[in-house]
């Protein structure tokens, strides 16, 4: 033995010792003092989450657009839920047996401890017994959400709609929970961070009897759910109803600018839907039956993603550029022999020769295909011209993205030079090879965002603010925040659209039609119309103005399909859209063509274009 | 000399039983805590339960392998085994896979091994075959520093790790110093400044040196039954602080009060030590040593830790010591743990009928909190049973030690003993709110084939060389 064997004795002692004060300390915790079970009959914790409420959306005269309403999700948590009257459960939500049998065999796979949603999206009139009953079943808990509600029913591509989070999104953003709801197109997608808010967390301490028995931890770890952002938009809600009841059974769209601002007051997609159809427990129904509908399409928003080609519209974009590049004065005539002209003819006979305001006036092919080809040959060779053409064309917003805020924007279409070197090989084209440009048909492809932008444009006599929906946020402490647009200047004198509008305005004016069915007598309304040559099928329908001629108040495009003539349809839905939104309302007179429009179905005509 | 190839004969039974009753019990607890209605069998391997069978599995594999592996392998290997492993330790850092921010583990087939488990025996076998060569004297220049190196060098290397909580429990091997003739007043001074260490970082500087001064005064009562001398210290202490202090608050000084209380610590001392080196009380001046020590301790880790230490450092202790600047704030954990324990009363509520160990309320409840499953569950009968079979284990590992004339087996049972003792007090201990709140597992309780394997090898190695307690153990 060594001398220091006693020392085991010390050491086996501290290992008792411990031993000794961890028995008697598990004495009082578990024995003597009953706090700690007190504490755990009410520690069964309940993490309830708050939803705030989505932010507002309001047009440009302060109406609500999208609002909130009540409505509530049954949730279970698997563990704490007792066997129960599923008979009488299913009787006060209307749910079927097997439904709710399926919802809580799901429930109990997400985890038996968390929250999972039963019976999503209940309305307040089932709330309020199941709130009642809800004692006989443990386990069981409502959270209160909000769903949106959309007072006009129109817009509906613009607003968008909200869904449910998929697993994606939940992977990806650490703020979704599964059941969450996220903007999933239009604004609501676009502005999601704003109007979700932010969500808040409540832990309650819960009895054996899904009593709610008190704050936890004193409600130090609870934190308040924050209130969306509102949006307020410039689009006017009555315009937009009114428009959408004018295109009703017709295929196109509408958009219209505040050419001082920029603000979008009318963006209409048709055959469009009711946005309420896309909220609570039928929006997945909805939600399909929308989507196959292949042929009408009605959740595309055309307005942004309709690849038309501009047709006529286009000519005041020509016209601009061949002015200010000295290709043509307002004075210089080109002759027209109506419909035999070469190499484009004319859709109807006209004075002839013509300067620029009858050309405009008269929509004459041959003036601007003579307009074009002096623009092709202004440089050395056609395409370095047609470089300086492109240049100028961009710069008024075709080709590219307008708008951020609506995601499924397409970009259009102005041709490269590269491609028309692939096409015909350098040097191989000219004028002539390319001379559909001239008359805005061809290759070039532009949304009804960008032809209303051109409007704008001119409205402005030379620059246009970045149209845009939202014009202003309201943030939490209801303090606005106006967003910042850029101002978009282009290389164009102020007398060439000077030029430009009085044709436009000699359009309105004195053309038999629009004398007719667009001009106003208090009111000095410029326009274009387009009749836009379809491959698929009859042609389409155009027409962009705006009004009042000085001081320009709204530039709007009408674009409906194969409709036909520029003049017969697009140009009086824009006449009338103007009237109601300058004057607020129609005068007499013209109901009888407002009737006309509406009641017209333009939704089957494939053939028109032969009869013509 | 009994028959050597009959191994089996020898082993103690006693140490096995109680091992494979802790595995058992483990298990069924790991099943409870992280029960999933969806997967009911306790082999359901996709859950922490299945899984756990097989490293018990495993676990039992090792176990045999030690028994049948000749016990002088371990004597005769002992240094090499200890390079070996300080060798994967010294590559974890490049071939190592991180987790949970500490790039501890490396990963073989689908296995995650953490070395710095394996690290507590190799360092037991080197301890062991260092300290029982012969002419050693722990007291000389060579000894404490060949001793040092063998300890502190795997505890830097675990400390480089991130893996903090296995680092510390390296200290433990200061009590099978003791036991092999390390002076005992190293013990109490380690004791001691880890002491102070503890209350400085837990609570703060000021109320440490406030407790100091307190536990100072009530030893100077008990030595010498001076009650009017302690209170004439007592007020000048007093007087000191509350004096510097009102002068503080009158003319609106920021001045910490840390300050006023270390000045009243100091000059207090001061006095009583030239009054003591007067009236020769020797007994007074080492008191007084001790005490200023201590204050002068806390008041530099305290620095340390605020003005020298950067950010990460300092997570690292907080960290460390359960002190986590979360939303819920410090104890958080230890008084959800404590609540599920404590709800458990005498009975237990019964298998698999606990609520606070399920998921929101106890962190870890399969691996470092696995104990408050078996006090929620079992009650204070689980609980006492489980400190009984550990309080049993160790003692027979004493026992088992002590009876053993190889000093080789001897000084390696006592680290067994003292590694799993370390365990089981901080485990435990952080569990009830006796010990920070130091993540390390509770031995062959807590869920993890890493841990489990690690501590089987580290028992079976002993038991091992405590069946060839009657042979001669040579090298």
């Amino acid at each position: 033995m060594d001398t220091f064997s006693k020392r085991k004795f010390i050491i086996a002692g501290i290992m008792l010792g411990i031993g000794a004060i961890f028995i008697l300390r598990l004495f009082t915790i578990q024995i003597t003092n009953k706090t700690y079970k007190q504490f755990a009959t009410r520690n069964v914790l309940r993490k309830i989450t708050t939803f705030p409420a989505r932010g507002l959306i309001y047009d440009r005269n302060n109406e609500l657009m999208v609002y909130n309403k009540a409505a509530y999700d049954l949730m279970i948590i698997p563990r704490e839920a007792k066997a129960f009257d599923t008979t009488e459960l299913c009787r006060i939500i209307q749910l079927d047996r097997l439904d709710l049998r399926d919802a809580i065999k799901k429930a109990k796979q997400y985890s038996y401890y968390k929250p999972s949603i039963v019976a999503g999206q209940i309305s307040p009139d089932i709330y309020a017994p199941l709130q009642e009953k809800l004692y006989k079943y443990p386990g069981f808990f409502v959270q209160s959400r909000t769903l949106r509600e959309y007072p006009s029913k129109s817009a509906a591509q613009v607003l968008g709609f909200v869904g449910e989070v998929n697993q994606k999104i939940i992977e990806n953003d650490g703020y979704y929970r599964s059941g969450d709801y996220i903007g999933v197109s239009g604004l609501e997608k676009a502005y999601e961070k704003e109007l979700r808010g932010i969500k808040g967390v409540t832990k309650s301490m819960v009895d054996v009897h899904n009593r709610i028995k008190g704050k936890y931890n004193e409600g130090l770890e609870d934190t308040t759910a924050i209130l969306g952002q509102n949006l307020m938009t410039g689009l006017d809600a009555s315009l937009e109803a009114y428009a959408e009841l004018l295109l009703t059974n017709k295929r196109g769209a509408v958009v219209a600018i505040e050419p001082a601002t920029g603000e979008i007051i009318l963006m209409v997609s048709a055959p469009s839907y009711d946005p309420n159809l896309l909220v609570g427990r039928q929006r997945s129904t909805n939600y399909s039956i929308l989507d196959r509908d292949s042929l009408n399409k009605p959740m595309w928003n055309r307005a942004v993603i309709g690849r038309y080609p501009p047709g006529s519209t286009f000519k005041l974009a020509n016209a601009l550029i061949a002015l200010q590049e000295h290709a043509i004065t307002p004075f210089d005539r080109f002759s027209c022999s109506g419909k035999g002209t070469k190499p484009i003819s004319c859709t109807h006979s006209h004075v002839s020769p013509l300067a620029l305001r009858e050309g405009i006036r008269e929509s004459c092919n041959s003036f601007f295909w003579n307009t074009f080809r002096q623009i092709m040959n202004r440089k050395s060779n056609t395409a370095e011209s047609y470089q300086v053409w492109r240049d100028y064309i961009t710069s008024f917003g075709f080709g590219q993205k307008l708008n951020p805020e609506l995601s499924s924007e397409v970009k259009g279409n102005i041709p490269e030079v590269a491609l028309y070197d692939k096409w015909y090989t350098p040097g191989h084209w000219n004028a002539m090879t390319i001379r559909s440009l001239a008359i805005g048909q061809g290759e070039i492809e532009a949304t009804p965002l960008q032809m209303v932008n051109l409007c704008a444009l001119i409205a402005n006599r030379g620059y246009y603010i970045e149209p845009h929906i939202v014009k202003a946020i309201q943030d939490t402490n209801r303090v606005f925040r106006k967003l910042k647009f850029e101002k978009k200047v282009v290389n164009i004198d102020q007398e060439h659209f000077n030029t430009v509008i009085d044709g436009m305005q000699a359009v309105v004016d004195e053309t038999r039609t629009l004398g007719a069915t667009v001009h106003l007598d208090n009111l000095i309304i410029c326009g274009k119309t387009g009749t836009v040559q379809n491959p698929h099928g009859a042609d389409h329908s155009a027409f962009v103005g705006f009004a009042p001629r000085d001081n320009p108040k709204i530039a709007i495009v009408v674009f409906i399909e194969n409709a036909g003539f520029g003049a017969t349809y697009a140009a009086p839905i824009a006449g009338l859209l103007i009237e109601k939104y300058m004057n607020d309302s129609i005068v007499p007179k013209r109901k009888e063509l407002e009737q006309r429009l509406i009641e017209t179905d333009l939704m089957n005509v494939v053939e028109i274009k032969k009869k013509l | 000399m009994e028959k050597k190839n009959n191994v089996w004969e020898n082993v103690d039974w006693i140490t096995i039983g109680i091992y494979l009753a802790m595995m058992l019990i483990g298990w069924i607890n790991i099943y409870a805590a992280v029960f999933n209605e969806e997967h009911k069998s306790i082999f359901d391997m996709t859950q922490q339960y299945g899984k756990q069978l097989m490293w018990i599995g495993a676990a039992i594999f090792i176990a045999v392998l030690m028994i049948n592996t000749d016990s002088k392998f371990f004597v005769s290997f002992a240094f090499p085994i200890y390079i070996i492993v300080i060798t994967i330790l010294l590559l974890v850092p490049f071939i190592g896979k991180e987790i949970n921010g500490a790039k501890s583990w490396i990963q073989i087939g689908s296995f995650l091994l953490q070395p710095s488990e394996f690290m507590k025996m190799a360092t037991s076998l080197a301890l062991a075959r260092y300290i029982s060569s012969y002419n050693f004297k722990i007291h000389s220049y060579k000894s404490l520093v060949a001793l040092g190196g063998i300890i502190l060098v795997p505890v830097g290397l675990i400390f480089m790790q991130n893996d903090t909580g296995s680092a510390i429990v390296f200290g433990v091997f200061l009590l099978v110093l003791y036991r092999e003739g390390l002076n005992g007043i190293v013990l109490f001074f380690s004791f001691l400044i880890a002491l102070v260490f503890i209350f400085t970082m837990v609570l703060d500087s000021f109320v440490t040196i406030l407790i100091l001064t307190v536990a100072a005064f009530l030893i100077n009562y008990l030595m010498k039954q001076k009650l009017q001398r302690t209170m004439i210290g007592a007020g000048v202490f007093t007087g000191i602080f509350t004096t510097l202090w009102l002068i503080n608050y009158l003319f609106q000084g920021s001045i910490d009060p840390l300050f006023f209380i270390l000045a009243a610590a100091i000059i207090t001392s001061a006095v009583f030590f030239i009054w003591a080196m007067v009236l020769r009380k020797r007994s007074l001046m080492i008191l007084i040593g001790i005490y200023l020590g201590s204050v002068l301790f806390s008041v530099s880790v305290d620095y340390v830790f605020h003005n020298i230490m950067e950010q990460h450092q300092r997570d690292r202790i907080n960290e460390l010591l359960g002190i986590q600047s979360d939303l819920h704030g410090a104890g958080y954990h230890v008084n959800q743990s404590k609540i599920a324990i404590g709800s458990g009363g005498f009975f237990g509520k019964g298998f698999l009928q606990g609520t606070q160990t399920k998921f929101d309320f106890v962190p870890e409840q399969s691996t470092d909190f696995i104990f408050c499953t078996i006090g929620e569950e079992w009650g204070f009968l689980g609980t006492t049973a489980v400190i009984g079979l550990f309080l049993g284990l160790l003692m027979r590992i004493i026992f088992l030690a002590e009876r053993n004339r190889s000093k080789f087996s001897r000084v390696y049972g006592y680290c067994v003993a003292t590694i799993l003792f370390f365990h089981f007090a901080v485990n435990i201990g952080m569990t009830i709110g006796l010990a920070p709140v130091i993540g390390i597992p509770l031995p062959f309780f807590s869920y993890g084939g890493s841990s489990l394997w690690s501590f089987t090898l580290l028992l079976f190695v002993f038991i091992r060389l405590d069946a060839s307690r009657f042979e001669q153990l040579s090298y």
